[in-house]
């Protein structure tokens, strides 16, 4: 069996972790390739981190951010969409894909939408492996 | 750096270790750098894993722990707590959640779950090496809490909140409280009419000046967190702004209302249901009629809506509604002496005191006929008659036939159907789409929402006992939380390198606390963090230019550290 594409999750302690949480509870199941790292709100993830993940091997990253839930304001969105850009510039001039890096609204109760998220990001990561393979 | 790391793998009875190879999640660890031992435990939260873990730390002098085990949001606190107990600082224990984020969510596939766990608690050794003491920071909190939903549970929540000191915003989107006890006639066990128990309940909260009840009212914005909650109310037209420390979330069950032709629900005139047929007794006088027709023979059919097969949403017992069935079937013979109950049930679930009335009822000579799901009572209508067919499990499978002239439907619990409330506070939901507490046994009315708990027929079927005494668990813990008036918080805030800092004003734009203030370093101004204002949120981290700012628990050792473990 192939090896499945690796994803570093970003999600947040308050509201995105718990979803993920709920994914688990409830046996929704998603790739076991899929990390997640906690931090306490999405607007906070450094793109040097981001970078790092591909520098060490990880094929995509997926920030599952707070969006207007976000307990410490609303311009988490605005922000977390900032450094997304940002690190998608770092990414281009690396020569990677700025769709190995994607970013959605993952609030507490969304178990199932973060999972579509995931089944649907290793497909895309599949299909760019794939690409870069045989270029 | 820790040296001297203790590891501790549970295997949560058979949660994590029937799908993860605990034996060989400690063996791929044990030879990590500054791991001094590693255990696995059936129960890491039990009484004898905490003093184990606490004297190993006091023994081996650990400097830092690691607990492999559920979500962090279950047992963060019970952990902490093991450390400082061991004299060893909270923040130097960090959680690896092997159970919610691999053996329930990869028990699909359990060599995937094993390989994934190991990665999560190398990950958790790599923070736990380079984690730092820290000190909890306080903060005001107020004493005041939103009760939502004005029933019996609600109702109960407030003047136990009250009575404890907390001041309390009672929110009834109906514009009368009282709920569905209200409405009902005799309750067992003390035979108290519902109207009587709800103006009891209400005249008690009269006396309480620090409740406030708003009726046609409804919760439609929630920001801020624990302690310092900013609620928005809409009481007709009219938007009310309120802050409050907690929030407790009463908001009751529906009634499930049977499908077309579901037992001949809505095709025949003589079904109906039990809420209907309760009605229908407390408004008869001298004869039981229905339609014009008087009543002698009622069936009852049990768990419609309840326990339901595949194709059904609901697989749950609703709990309350053996025990109505009966408690109805018995008011239905001391009203009407010549009536005859048959009781068409799956095994019946009058626990503890309610057995009392399952016994009154068989004494009264009521007929009691199991059946299972493969064999459901047939209904037919022959001549004019209403037949029910059934194999009886108590006679060995016997089919037994009887004419009857009305047919209810025991219909069990549902979830109430609020979106706006859902999408408001964000609770989960689980898969009775009920809400979700973090844990029935260990914390059964809180929710991974902080300072939002739940109580009562909104978190699961309950009969009224059960919704009360929910409902006083969830007021002592939300009070338990206010009654301080201040919360402690994560010491998780932004730190500013001095040498690092240019001063070039990024954090303290990005920063929506005004946590950002200038103060003179070596002979130059830099960037200090304002800690009573800091919450922690981190967003001044990524905007600096040179990298100055670390948020504490998340530095950059820590995290990259992370991201090296899950993939080596």
């Amino acid at each position: 069996m192939a090896t499945q594409p690796k994803i570093l999750v970003f999600s947040t302690e308050k509201i995105s972790d718990p979803a993920i949480d709920l994914a688990g509870l409830l046996k929704k199941h998603y790739p076991a390739s899929v990390y997640t790292i906690s931090v306490p709100c999405s607007s906070c993830i450094k793109p040097r981190w981001i970078m790092r993940a591909y520098e060490k091997g990880f094929d995509g990253v997926f920030i599952a951010a707070d969006g207007t839930d976000c307990s410490y304001g609303e311009s988490c969105g605005e922000k977390t969409s900032q450094i997304v850009m940002n690190t998608q510039k770092l990414m281009r001039e690396k020569g990677l894909q700025p769709s190995q890096l994607k970013m959605a609204a993952i609030c507490s109760v969304c178990a199932e939408p973060f999972v579509k998220h995931m089944q649907s990001f290793v497909k895309d990561l599949e299909k760019i492996i794939e690409t870069h393979a045989n270029s | 750096m820790k040296k001297k790391i203790g590891v501790y793998v549970c295997h949560c009875g058979g949660n994590i270790s029937d799908y993860v190879d605990i034996e060989k999640v400690k063996e791929a660890v044990k030879e990590e750098a500054d791991v001094y031992l590693v255990k696995n435990t059936l129960f890491a939260c039990s009484d004898s894993s905490q003093k184990e873990i606490e004297h190993d730390i006091q023994e081996s002098e650990l400097d830092a722990i690691v607990v492999a085990s559920c979500s962090p949001k279950l047992h963060v606190p019970t952990f902490r707590g093991v450390a400082q107990r061991a004299g060893l600082n909270p923040y130097n224990y960090v959680q690896a959640n092997i159970r919610e984020q691999s053996s329930w969510a990869h028990s699909d596939n359990p060599v995937g779950a094993t390989e994934k766990a190991i990665q999560l608690v190398k990950a958790a050794i790599a923070k736990a090496r380079e984690s730092e003491a820290l000190t909890p920071v306080k903060i005001p909190a107020v004493n005041v809490a939103a009760v939502i939903g004005g029933g019996i549970g609600g109702l109960r929540s407030a003047i136990s909140l009250a009575e404890m000191g907390t001041e309390v915003y009672l929110i009834e989107k109906e514009s009368k409280i009282g709920g569905h006890i209200a409405q009902w006639d005799k309750l067992f066990t003390s035979n108290d009419k519902g109207s009587d128990i709800i103006n009891s309940l209400y005249s008690q909260i009269l006396k309480h000046t620090n409740i406030k009840i708003f009726t046609n009212a409804e919760v439609i914005e929630k920001t801020g967190s624990i302690g310092n909650f900013n609620i928005k109310v809409k009481i007709d037209k009219e938007i009310l702004p309120l802050h409050v420390g907690a929030v407790i979330v009463n908001t009751g069950f529906e009634s499930y209302q049977p499908l077309q032709s579901e037992y001949g629900y809505n095709v025949l005139e003589n079904v109906i249901t039990l809420p209907d047929f309760k009605n229908l007794i407390e408004k008869s006088d001298k004869e039981l009629i229905h339609n014009g027709k008087i009543i002698k023979k009622v069936a009852y059919i049990y768990c419609v809506g309840s326990r339901q097969d595949d194709e059904g949403e609901n697989k749950y017992c609703s709990r309350y509604c053996c025990t109505a069935a009966i408690h109805v079937a018995i008011e239905a013979k001391q009203k009407y002496r010549n009536i005859i109950n048959f009781h068409y049930n799956r095994g019946i679930r009058t626990y503890g005191k309610q057995e009392l009335l399952y016994e009154e009822s068989c004494k009264n000579g009521d007929i009691y006929i199991q059946f299972n799901l493969e064999n459901k009572p047939q209904i037919e209508v022959v001549k004019g008659k209403t037949l029910i067919k059934v194999k009886d499990i108590l006679t060995a499978g016997k089919e037994i036939t009887a004419e009857v002239d009305l047919i209810v439907l025991v219909t069990g619990m549902i979830s109430r159907k609020d979106d706006t409330l859902i999408n408001t506070l964000k609770i989960p939901v689980g898969r009775d789409n009920f809400y979700n507490e973090i844990h029935m046994k260990l914390r059964p009315v809180e929710t991974v929402i902080d300072g939002v708990f739940i109580a009562g027929t909104c978190q699961s079927p309950k009969n009224i006992l059960e919704t009360l005494n929910s409902s006083q668990a969830a007021a002592a813990k939300a009070n338990s939380v206010l009654t301080k008036g201040e919360m402690t918080l994560e010491p998780t805030l932004a730190q500013i390198n001095p040498a690092s800092c240019i001063l070039c004003e990024n954090c303290r734009n990005a920063c929506p606390f005004d946590a950002i203030m200038t103060v003179n370093y070596e002979d130059r101004q830099v960037a200090k963090v304002n800690v009573s204002n800091c919450k922690g949120c981190g967003m001044c981290t990524p905007v600096c230019p040179t990298d100055a700012i670390d948020l504490a628990g998340f530095t950059n050792p820590q995290i990259e550290g992370m991201i090296d473990a899950l993939v080596n």
